[in-house]
C-alpha cells in the first residue's frame, strides 16, 4: 500500500485538514462534485458504520468510474434502511434480489454488460457480514474463483443487525448477541469460531483484497480506488461498528472503529493476486480493554467478579494478529507476513 | 431445418437461435445436454454475443439470470429435480421483479429416495410461484415452446419456464424442425424492456414494499397470468401461421368434442394416452383426450369447456401432493365445479416408471367398470405386495427410519450394515 503521505494533528476528522491539501489531494467526500450515492434521507440508526462505509465506499467507486456503476445489495440492513418503498436512497442503479445472491446478481449484471459490449460500466455488490460470509459464501466463492468483473464489498458489523442482532460467522469471541447470550458458564461467542473472509479471499488468488474501517475514510476511499483500477474480482472488508448491535454510544462509531484497528483486534491491509502488499501499521497501540469496555455486548467481561482470562484471551487474539499482519511500526514483520497468515490457524502454526 | 437429433441438442439449438445474451446454468441430470451445447456453441462463436456463466449452483444461476435480465440482457437457464428446488427463492424472486427469464426444466423426480428418472414432482412444486409453465408433448413442441416462451416473457415481462420430460424427451433422438435464423428473427423480436439497470437513468429495483402496496404488487403478478391467457393462443396462433404446425396453446383436445370418458394428462404422455383412446374408440367405447399445455396460468374456462359434458374424467398425473392425492386433478375438479362430472385421479410414471399402453388399458377398463373410487387417489402399478408387507410392519410396532431402506431391512438385504 502507498504510505500515505498527510498526518493530521486531528486523531478524528479529517475534515479539517482537508481544506489544508490541495484540492486533488482532498478526499472524495470534500470534492463538491461528490455523487451522494447513498444520499440523505434513509433510515440507519444513528451512528450507524454501514451507511458511512457505504457512502464512502460507493462515492469513491462513482469517482473512479465516473458514475458509471450498477450495484447489487443483498438483503440486510443497508438494503432495509435505503429503500422504503416508495422511496429510495440510492443515486446509481441499483438492483436488491435475495440475502444470499448478491454476488451472483453481480456476475449476472457483469455478464450482461459484456454481451452488450458496455465495458464502460463497472459493477458493485454489497452486503453485510452474515450475507456475504455466511448465506452468501457459496456465492462469493463462486463469483471470486470465476474471477468475474465484480468489486464485492462487505460491511461487517459482526453480527445480524437486521434482524435484531443474532450471532454471524464474523461475531468475535465472547461478544453478546441475541444468540449468543451473556448467560451460562461462558457468556457470549465461544472463542475459536468464525471465519476470516478476507484471508479466504486471499486465497482464491483474486486481483485485490483489502480491509479497511469507517476510522480512515481517506484509506477507505483510496482502496476502492485502487479496487476499480484492476478488472476481475475484487473484495474490501470494511470494518463499520453498529452502535445498537454493539451497545456503544452513537458518537462512538469512529472510535470504536479506530479501536479495533489500534488494539489489532482488526487488521488493515491490502493483497494483490493474493499477496500482502501493504499493512495499515498501528499509530498508537492500546490494549483490547479500552475497546471492550465502551461495548455493552461485552458487559459481562467487566462485572465483579472481571472475566480477565477471557479479556486475555482476546488480547492474545489481537497481539496474534500484530504479529501475524506486521501491524506496528517497530516490528520487522511486513515482509514475509504472508507466509504466516497462510501458515498460522487458529490452534497455532502447522 | 429437419433433422435426426436428439431433443436436448434441438431445444440448444432453439435456444441459441433466441439470442440469449446470457446464459448461466449449473449441470444437472437430465438436463446437461441442453447446457454443453450451448456452451460449445458460446466458445465457437456460434452464439455470440452471448456470455456462458459457469456458476456454482442453482441457486447463483437464477441469480444471475436475474442480475443479466435486469440489466436488459436476454437471460437464459436451465435445470431439474432438486436444482429447481435449490433455485427456487430465486424462482419465486424473479417472478416477483417481473423479469422475462426463459428456464427449460428437464422434469425429473424430487429425493428422497434420490431418483434421476423422469415425473413431473418438480415443476408441479414451483406451479405457484408465478411463471408461466408450459409442458412440452413432444421434442418438436419443446423446441417451438422455447420461441413462443422469449415472445411471451418479454411481451408480459413475466419468467417462463418450458417443461419437458427429462430423458424421455431430453435424450430421445427424433426427427425434429428446428427453426433458422432467419425464420427466428421474424418471429421473436429483439428484447427492448421500459426499465434497465443503466447509470444513465439510475432506477432502484427490489426496494422493501411494506403493506400498503405489497397485495397491489401481488395482484398485478395475478393479472398478467391472466392476461396470459389470452396472449399464450395468440403466440400459438401466430406461430402456427409463420412455421405452419401447431405447437402450444392452452389445451390440446383429442377425439374428446363426443367423449364421455376423458383422459387428461400433461407432456409427452400425450402420446400413449392417445394411442390407447384410438385402441379404445375402435371398441365402440366414447373415449377422448386432454392435454393441458399451459398448467400457469390455468385455464379453468378452456378445461371446463372442453371437459363440461364428460361423465368421466381421468386425470394421469405424474406428481401428487403427499397427503391429498392429485395436483393436476384438484385443478380439473376447479373447472368443473358444479357440473355432474366423475374425476378420477391416477398417479402414474413416478420416478420414471413407463406408463404402459397395457396399464393404460387397465385404468380405462378399471374406470368404466366402476372399479375406481372417484376423489381418491389411485396409484397405477404400485407394487402392493411390497408397499403391503411394510404397511404391516409398520402396524405392529415404531414406525421409524427411512422408508426404501427399511424396505431393504424387512426383505434382509441391508447391505450397508456388517452381519
Amino acid at each position: 500500500m502507498p504510505l500515505q503521505p498527510i498526518k493530521f494533528y486531528q486523531a478524528g476528522s479529517f475534515a479539517v485538514g482537508n481544506r489544508l491539501l490541495d484540492p486533488e489531494e482532498r478526499t472524495v467526500q470534500a470534492r463538491t462534485e461528490r455523487s451522494n450515492t447513498l444520499t440523505s434521507g434513509h433510515r440507519a440508526c444513528q451512528g450507524c458504520g454501514e451507511a458511512l462505509g457505504a457512502r464512502y465506499t460507493l462515492d469513491a467507486a462513482m469517482r473512479a468510474t465516473g458514475g458509471r456503476l450498477i450495484a447489487a445489495n443483498a438483503t440486510g440492513c443497508l438494503e432495509v434502511f435505503s429503500t422504503p418503498y416508495p422511496e429510495s436512497s440510492w443515486q446509481l442503479p441499483w438492483i436488491h434480489s435475495l440475502f444470499a445472491n448478491a454476488p451472483s446478481v453481480a456476475t449476472g449484471i457483469a455478464a450482461a454488460l459484456r454481451a452488450k459490449g458496455k465495458t464502460d460500466i463497472r459493477v458493485v455488490g454489497q452486503g453485510g457480514d452474515g450475507g456475504t460470509m455466511d448465506i452468501g459464501f457459496a456465492a462469493l466463492s463462486g463469483m471470486f474463483e470465476r474471477n468475474d468483473d465484480v468489486l464485492y464489498v462487505c460491511y461487517d458489523n459482526e453480527a445480524y443487525m437486521n434482524t435484531g442482532v443474532q450471532r454471524s460467522s464474523a461475531t468475535p469471541p465472547a461478544a453478546r448477541t441475541a444468540t449468543t447470550g451473556a448467560v451460562g458458564p461462558e457468556p457470549g461467542n465461544v472463542f475459536g469460531q468464525g471465519k476470516n473472509a478476507p484471508l479466504i479471499a486471499m486465497a482464491h488468488e483474486i486481483p485485490y483484497v483489502a480491509t479497511a474501517t469507517v476510522a480512515e475514510l481517506r484509506d477507505l476511499e483510496y482502496k476502492i480506488e485502487r479496487a476499480m483500477e484492476f478488472h476481475g474480482a475484487r473484495y474490501v472488508h470494511v470494518f463499520v461498528p453498529c452502535p445498537l448491535g454493539w451497545g456503544s454510544a452513537s458518537r462512538d462509531t469512529i472510535r470504536m472503529a479506530r479501536l479495533a484497528k489500534e488494539t489489532g483486534l482488526f487488521p488493515v491491509f491490502e493483497a494483490e493476486h493474493g499477496e500482502v502488499v501493504g499493512v495499515s501499521k498501528i499509530r498508537r497501540r492500546v490494549p483490547v480493554e479500552d475497546y471492550l469496555r465502551p461495548q455493552r455486548r461485552y458487559a459481562h467481561l467487566f462485572r465483579d467478579p472481571p472475566r480477565t482470562d477471557v479479556i486475555e484471551r482476546i488480547q492474545a487474539g489481537a497481539d496474534r494478529n500484530i504479529r501475524r499482519f506486521g501491524l506496528l511500526e517497530d516490528e520487522d514483520a511486513a515482509e514475509d507476513g504472508l507466509m504466516r497468515v497462510l501458515a498460522e490457524t487458529d490452534r497455532g502454526p502447522q | 431445418m429437419r433433422s435426426q437429433i436428439e431433443g436436448s441438442r434441438a431445444v440448444a439449438e432453439a435456444v441459441a437461435r433466441c439470442r440469449p445474451e446470457v446464459v448461466s446454468a449449473y449441470p444437472i441430470s437430465p438436463q446437461t445436454h441442453i447446457v454443453e451445447a450451448l456452451s460449445n456453441m458460446v466458445r465457437t462463436g456460434e452464439l455470440a454475443p452471448c456470455e456462458y456463466l459457469l456458476v456454482e449452483s442453482e441457486f447463483a444461476a437464477m441469480s444471475a439470470a436475474i442480475g443479466a435480465s435486469a440489466t436488459g440482457a436476454r437471460a437464459y437457464t436451465a435445470t431439474a429435480s432438486q436444482g429447481l428446488l435449490y433455485m427456487a427463492e430465486a424462482v419465486y424472486n424473479a417472478s416477483g421483479l417481473g423479469l422475462p427469464i426463459v428456464m427449460t426444466v428437464a422434469n425429473r423426480a424430487i429425493g428422497a429416495p434420490i431418483n434421476i428418472w423422469n415425473d413431473h414432482s418438480d415443476t408441479m412444486s414451483q406451479r405457484d410461484c408465478g411463471w408461466i409453465q408450459l409442458y412440452a408433448e413432444s421434442n418438436q413442441e419443446a423446441v417451438d415452446l422455447h420461441l413462443q416462451a422469449f415472445k411471451l416473457a418479454e411481451a408480459l415481462s413475466v419468467p417462463v419456464m418450458v417443461c419437458m420430460d427429462g430423458f424421455v424427451l431430453t435424450h430421445a433422438v427424433e426427427e425434429v424442425d428446428v427453426p433458422s435464423q432467419e425464420e427466428v428473427d421474424a418471429f421473436l423480436p429483439p428484447f427492448e424492456p421500459r426499465q434497465v439497470l443503466d447509470p444513465d437513468d439510475p432506477v432502484t429495483i427490489g426496494a422493501m414494499v411494506g403493506p400498503e402496496a405489497f397485495a397491489e404488487v401481488k395482484y398485478l403478478m395475478h393479472a398478467k397470468q391472466m392476461h396470459a391467457l389470452d396472449l399464450i393462443p395468440e403466440i400459438a396462433a401466430e406461430f402456427s401461421q409463420a412455421f405452419g404446425r401447431s405447437s402450444g396453446g392452452l389445451v390440446q383436445a383429442y377425439r374428446s368434442s363426443d367423449a364421455d370418458t376423458i383422459v387428461v394428462a400433461l407432456g409427452s404422455v400425450l402420446g400413449t394416452v392417445e394411442e390407447v383412446v384410438d385402441e379404445v374408440r375402435e371398441q365402440g367405447v366414447k373415449i377422448g383426450a386432454l392435454g393441458i399445455k399451459c398448467f400457469r396460468p390455468y385455464p379453468v374456462d378452456e378445461i371446463r369447456a372442453a371437459l363440461g359434458h364428460a361423465r368421466r374424467v381421468v386425470v394421469l398425473e405424474k406428481a401428487f401432493a403427499v397427503g391429498i392425492g392429485g395436483i393436476v386433478s384438484q385443478n380439473v375438479r376447479l373447472a368443473l365445479a358444479g357440473l355432474p362430472v366423475e374425476v378420477f385421479d391416477v398417479v402414474a410414471g413416478l420416478g420414471g416408471r413407463a406408463i404402459t399402453t397395457r396399464s393404460l388399458h387397465g385404468l380405462v377398463g378399471d374406470v368404466l367398470e366402476g372399479r375406481l373410487e372417484p376423489g381418491r387417489p389411485t396409484f397405477l402399478d404400485l407394487d402392493w405386495e411390497l408397499v403391503g408387507r411394510e404397511l404391516e410392519r409398520m402396524s405392529r410396532g415404531r414406525r421409524s427410519g427411512p422408508h426404501a431402506e427399511n424396505i431393504l431391512r424387512d426383505v434382509g438385504a441391508v447391505a450397508a450394515q456388517p452381519h
